[in-house]
Parts: C-alpha cells; structure tokens; sequence
C-alpha cells in the first residue's frame, strides 16, 4: 500500500542526503521524494511516498523522528490530505498531429508551455493517477522527455470539499 | 594602531577555539593519532594541560579506546584523527559504537574547505562515509561556530539514546582566526528525547507484573547506560521478579541474587532461554529484542504479555510487537514503576527456574592434563573477587567470559554485542584503565582478535598501563570453527591459526609487556596471581586451551530459544 509522509525539517548541511540514506541504508523503499521551503524559511519540506505495510511505515517515521535534523513527520496515509504532482512532458508533434495534442492537454486542463516544429511541451498538475493517465495519453504521439516533480502532499483542513 | 593590536591578540585560531570548548565540556583525555591536516590543533593540544593526549597506534584502537573509556565510566570518549586514512580507519570503532549506543565524539580532519571535492590529497569524505553509523555529525564552516558544535555534539552524544558524533574539521577552519564566540544556548529543534514515561502506562505496567504468574525482566544495556542497575534491582526484588539480561546487560542485576536467571539468548543459560518462552509476562528494559536474543522471531516467548521500556521509540515493536510500550530514560521510568509494585505470586515459577538452574547449569568438562577456557575465566573471576572490570574480544572468549564471570556490578563488562568487533578487546580495555585507573582490567582475547590490534599494546607499555590480557589461544578462529563443526562437516576453512601464530611470548617480551605462558590446568591459579601482581606494564597470560572446545548452549541460527544445543552435544 502507497502510504504518504511529510517531514519538516532544519535546512542544515548533510540533511537531505541523512534523509534519503535513511531509505537505502534500511532498504525502504520510496517511490518519490520532493523537497521545498516550507512556511518557516528555515525548514524544508518533504514529502515522500513510500510502499509496505503499517509496520514498516511506522519504522520509517520513526527512525526519520530520530534524525537530529528532523522536526516533524506525519503519516497523511490515514487522514484526508490533498495531493499534487506537476509533470512537464514534452511530446513530438508535426502539424497533422499538433490539433489533437494540444486537444488532448485541453481534456486534462493542461497547459502548453513550449512550442516548437517538431516538439510540444505540456504542464500538468494534479493527482499522480491523472497524471500517469495523460502520459499514457501522449505515448501514442511519441514523448520525448518527461520531467515530474513527485508528490506534493498537505493534511486536508475542510472535510467536506471534494478534492 | 594600539587598540587594532589588542584586537589581534584577542583573536583565537579555530584549533584554540575548539581545545578551549573541550575544556569547557570538561574533556580530559583524549585518544588520537596526529597527521597533516591536524597538526596545527595538535599544537595547541600540546600547549593544553588539562587535556592528556594518549597517542594509539592505529585510528581503530583510538575508537575502540574511546568506547571502552565511555563504558566503563559514563563520560563520552573522544577521538582525533587526520584527514583520508586518518578518518576512514575509524569507521569500524564508530560502527561499534553506534550499534551499542556509546556517547563518543570523534573529530576528523579535512582538507581545506575550497579543496573539498577535489580529490585532494587525504580527502575523504567522512561525513558520507558514516552517516549511517553515527547519532549525527557537522562539517565546520566557521570557526567561530566551533564553541557551539562542541557544546552541541556532546549533549546530543549522550543525552537520549547516546550515540557516536563525528566532527569534520577543515584546515582552513582550524587556521582560521576569530574571535571566542561562547555557547550561549542550545536550541536543536528536532532533538528533544523523552525521558519521562507516560504514568498510565506505567501503571498499566506495574498492574500486569503485579498479577503475573511468571514474570520475567529481561533486561539489556539500557540499563547499564542509564545507571539504573539499582532501580531495576529493587523493582525485581519487590515484586519477586526474576532477571535474564542480555550481553550488554550483564552487570545491571548481580548474578549471584538467586532472582538472577543470568544470560539469555544464542549462548545464554538454558535456564534463561527457558525462562524467556514460558514467562506469562516479560518486561524488556533498556534492550531491543535483538536476533541474538529472540532466536526465531515467530516462535518468541510464545505465552507473554509484553512490556517494553526504551528510550528510543524506533526499539518499540520494531522485531516483537509489545503490549504496553513506555517510551522513556530508565532512570525515570523504574521509579516511577517501583511505588506499584507489589509482590507478584511467582513461588511457583521461582521454584520451577530454581529447579532449571540445578537441572541445567552452566556447565563444561574439567580435565587434568589439558586447560578449559571456562576453568581460566572461573578462575580470573574468583581471584579478582569478581571486581575487575572485564573487556572481551569477539567470539568464543566473549561468551565464556559472559558465561563464567559472575557479574556483579554495572559497567562491569565491556564488550562489542551489536555488531561484534574483533580486534575490540585490547584497545577498549586500554580506554577502560584509562578511564578507572583503580580498577583491574582484566582483558578476555583469543589468538584470533587479539591480533587485530596488537599494536596496542605498545601504547599499554608506553604509559605503563598494567592490563591484564588473557589470550584463551586455541590456534583457531574459535567460533566460527564452531559452526564449521557443527553445520559444515568439520571442514575448518580458512579458520586454523595454529601453524601462522607468532610466539606470543616473544611478542610479549618484543613490545616490553610481561608474558606468561600456562599449559597446564594445575598451573592456571599461580599464573593467574602472578599475572595480577604485575602493577607497571601490561602481562599477557597465554593459556594454551583445549582446542576444539565449543561454546554451549547454544541456540542455532534460525532456531527458536528453547532448541537449544547442550554441552555434550
């Protein structure tokens, strides 16, 4: 099962690599981590996905409290959350089939952000299911390149609205 | 032009810095080897008489020494090393450290901060290396932020659960001049241990002792680190509780109190293992259900309700799912335990591990003609009066001497458990009589691991230090011929060191300690006190023991605890 964690940490030296040596030294596995700022300019955010059971999820929050850099961590898993990926993904198109592309990024209420002759660059953002069906999609054009940001992930505040 | 001098004069060199905030934390001694990269601090370190530097011969014995200074006396060891070579021969003492928890702080030289990635000459880069072996470690930007890494490093080094630190130390930093900024406060956001246990569980504790039929404390190094030998004593004697400890808790509950159900695990008694699966309630304190101690983790202590007390939250229901967990310091929490515990009705179950005990003892053959490992160890033991502090090696020597010492004390043992150094018993029991020089400190090593670090022993000769080695020479890598017996056909590969041994006499005499050779059983008393009178450098006793002795009981890999081995096997 995908289990999502969020960990707040100190932006000292040597912080992330701890982080991620953490999953390799122990054999977790981590399906995707992403790091930015967070709200308090002197920490960073992670989010990561990882796969196993409960248990082992609970190991890995454990162990990730343990590092000295770390603040928080919390298992969204169990609680409503909003989720976002961005991916850019940039596909070969020619004039007959650039109409459809773009057709096709309009459905999934993505964005052209590059154009060339032979190339179209799309940006999507949503959850990781919508955006593995958009590259799925655009396989059948060709896709050059794909760049994805991993999860990026916060505790839901209002329960009711739909996501 | 005056007042520009004053401040020049007011400024220190970041080796200053960081000598002077080691006095601060009150560091005393410390054990390194010098190199290019630190032979500035090296300067002031010479300049600094409050600080001994014991120079080793080899990074290895400086952790090793640093371990065993910090087991046997609560204060964190301290290292310094060079750059490269320097940095990466400490990785093993640090692995040693941080798989039992000893506060140890290790600096390490390093090129200069512009030279970092260059493949500079003696460039490694150790914060890398051993990111997966210490508690937490800082690369030095500015001299000026020496003070507080200092101050920081020890607190987190052995506050918690105590683990190694390292600290990298640029050359450029240690050069750089600048004025004393003092520690003024220690804020780590991310680091707030918990000492203090949570009083419902404990309650909920103390009521599932007090109602057990066959209780049973198990308890681990935890409790020698937190010094809460006494504690655990008075809670197990209050509520009739009877103790196995691990390797690393022999010592936390004396074995002579007939509560004392002595070593569990692969090489622990029979009686304890026993005791482990059919306990109807057991409390693990300070100790973390290592594979050692388990033996086949589906098959564990099959009939308990279990408690568990550690002070790392990453222990609890990591290998065995517990039923009350209580995060804490020891220290903290068995006291708070104590004011509920009543006496358990465990008559029975006493009556019934009493019986085990003289059913099962540990036990070995004695003979005439040739020298049982056990006899040596049983015989150190009764004429140190079961007072030295004892250091082990890995391996055969280790569990004998766990086995037939007959602890009393906590931080009586020092030992590699987690991840099992050989090579570790001669540098460590440097440390330890560095750290108690009043103490004997007798040293268990076998042919084997005795060799891993004999350069040691040099150091033991330079400052006099009167060690007591006990070299248990079997003229074979004893326990892994062990298992080559038992599980691979007798085929002993690559495990007979008889032919390629020196004469460990010579070696003795060539370094300048005393030696001693015993060959006979009726001759071990006279040399042993022989070897204990000897109070200015250190004696090597070398007892030429039956060769193909084994180590018993034994739990095999994979097997549950009560599919022992016996003696006679």
């Amino acid at each position: 099962m995908r289990h999502i964690l969020s960990v707040i940490f100190e932006n000292k030296f040597n912080a992330i690599p701890r982080i991620a040596g953490l999953f390799s030294g122990r054999a977790y596995n981590m399906n995707s981590m992403s790091f930015g700022l967070g709200e308090d300019p002197e920490t960073t955010r992670a989010t990561i996905t990882s796969e196993g059971d409960d248990q082992i999820i609970e190991q890995i929050a454990k162990q990730l409290n343990k590092l000295v850099d770390v603040i928080k961590v919390v298992e969204l898993t169990y609680e409503p959350f909003v989720e976002r990926e961005l991916a850019l993904v940039k596909v070969q198109s020619s004039p007959s089939t650039r109409a459809e592309i773009m057709q096709v990024a309009d459905i999934f209420r993505a964005k052209i952000i590059d154009v060339s002759h032979k190339t179209i660059t799309i940006e999507v953002t949503g959850k990781e299911d919508k955006v593995n069906a958009i590259i799925e999609m655009l396989q059948q054009f060709g896709i050059r390149e794909i760049a994805r940001t991993g999860i990026v992930a916060l505790k839901r505040e209002f329960q009711k609205e739909s996501s | 032009m005056a007042e520009k001098k004053k401040t020049d004069e007011n400024l220190m060199t970041g080796s200053e810095i960081l000598v002077k905030a080691l006095v601060e934390v009150g560091v005393d001694k410390i054990f390194g080897y010098p190199g290019g990269k630190v032979i500035g601090l090296y300067d002031v370190l010479f300049r600094t008489p409050e600080i001994q530097h014991i120079l080793v011969r080899h990074e290895q014995g400086a952790t090793h020494a640093a371990d065993g200074y910090a087991r046997a006396t609560g204060k964190p060891g301290v290292v310094v090393v060079t750059s490269g070579p320097g940095a990466t021969n400490t990785v093993t003492g640090i692995a040693t450290a941080f798989m039992d928890s000893i506060p140890m702080i290790v600096f390490t030289g390093q090129v200069a901060s512009g030279m970092i990635g260059n493949d500079a000459f003696q460039e490694a880069d150790i914060i890398g290396i051993t990111r997966p072996i210490t508690k937490h470690s800082y690369l030095v930007k500015d001299a000026a932020h020496l003070s507080q890494i200092v101050h920081e490093a020890f607190h987190i080094s052995v506050t918690g659960r105590p683990g190694p630190v390292l600290i990298d130390l640029p050359s450029d930093i240690l050069a750089q001049k600048t004025s004393y900024k003092p520690c003024v406060e220690m804020k780590i956001r991310g680091y707030n241990p918990t000492y203090k246990g949570h009083s419902q569980q404990i309650s909920k504790a103390a009521d599932m002792l007090n109602s057990a039929k066959r209780p049973l404390i198990y308890a681990g190094g935890g409790v020698n680190i937190g010094l809460a030998a006494d504690e655990l004593s008075e809670i197990a004697i209050r509520g009739h509780i009877p103790v196995t400890t691990t390797l690393l808790g022999l010592g936390a509950f004396p074995e002579d109190n007939p509560l004392s159900v002595g070593m569990v695990g692969m090489h622990g008694t029979w009686y304890a293992n026993m005791a482990m699966m059919q306990c109807d309630v057991l409390m693990c304190v300070g100790a973390r259900f290592d594979d050692r101690v388990t033996g086949r983790l589906n098959h564990f202590s099959p009939a308990s309700r279990k408690i568990h007390i550690d002070i790392d939250p990453s222990c609890i229901s990591k290998n065995v799912s517990v039923d009350i967990p209580i995060v804490g310091h020891v220290k903290e929490i068995l006291p708070d335990m104590l004011k509920k515990i009543k006496p358990a009705d465990s008559e029975t179950w006493l009556n019934t591990i009493a019986q085990w005990k003289s059913e099962h003892p540990l036990t070995y053959k004695q003979t005439d003609d040739v020298i049982r490992p056990q006899y040596v160890v049983e015989r150190v033991a009764a004429l140190t009066d079961h007072q030295a502090i004892v250091v082990t090696d890995v391996g055969q020597n280790q569990m004998w001497a766990a086995q037939f010492y007959g602890f009393k004390r906590p931080r009586q043992i020092l030992s590699s458990g987690g991840l099992g150094t050989m090579g570790y018993g001669l540098p460590a029991a440097l440390g330890a009589a560095f750290g108690c020089p009043d103490d004997t400190v007798v040293c268990f090593t076998g042919d084997g691991g005795f060799q891993m670090n004999i350069q040691e022993l040099t150091t033991a000769v330079q400052h006099r230090i009167p060690l007591k080695i006990v070299l248990l020479n079997n003229g074979y890598l004893g326990m892994v011929r062990q298992w080559q017996e038992l599980f691979f056909g007798r085929r002993y590969a690559s495990t007979v060191l008889a032919e390629g041994n020196p004469d460990f006499m010579k070696l003795a005499e060539g370094y300048g300690a005393a030696g001693i050779r015993v060959s006979r059983p009726d001759e071990v008393d006279d040399a042993i006190r022989k070897g204990l009178k000897i109070d200015d450098r250190p004696v090597v006793m070398e007892f030429l023991i039956s060769r193909e002795e084994n180590v018993f009981p034994m739990v095999p890999a994979g097997a549950s605890l009560d599919e022992m081995l016996e003696a006679g096997h």
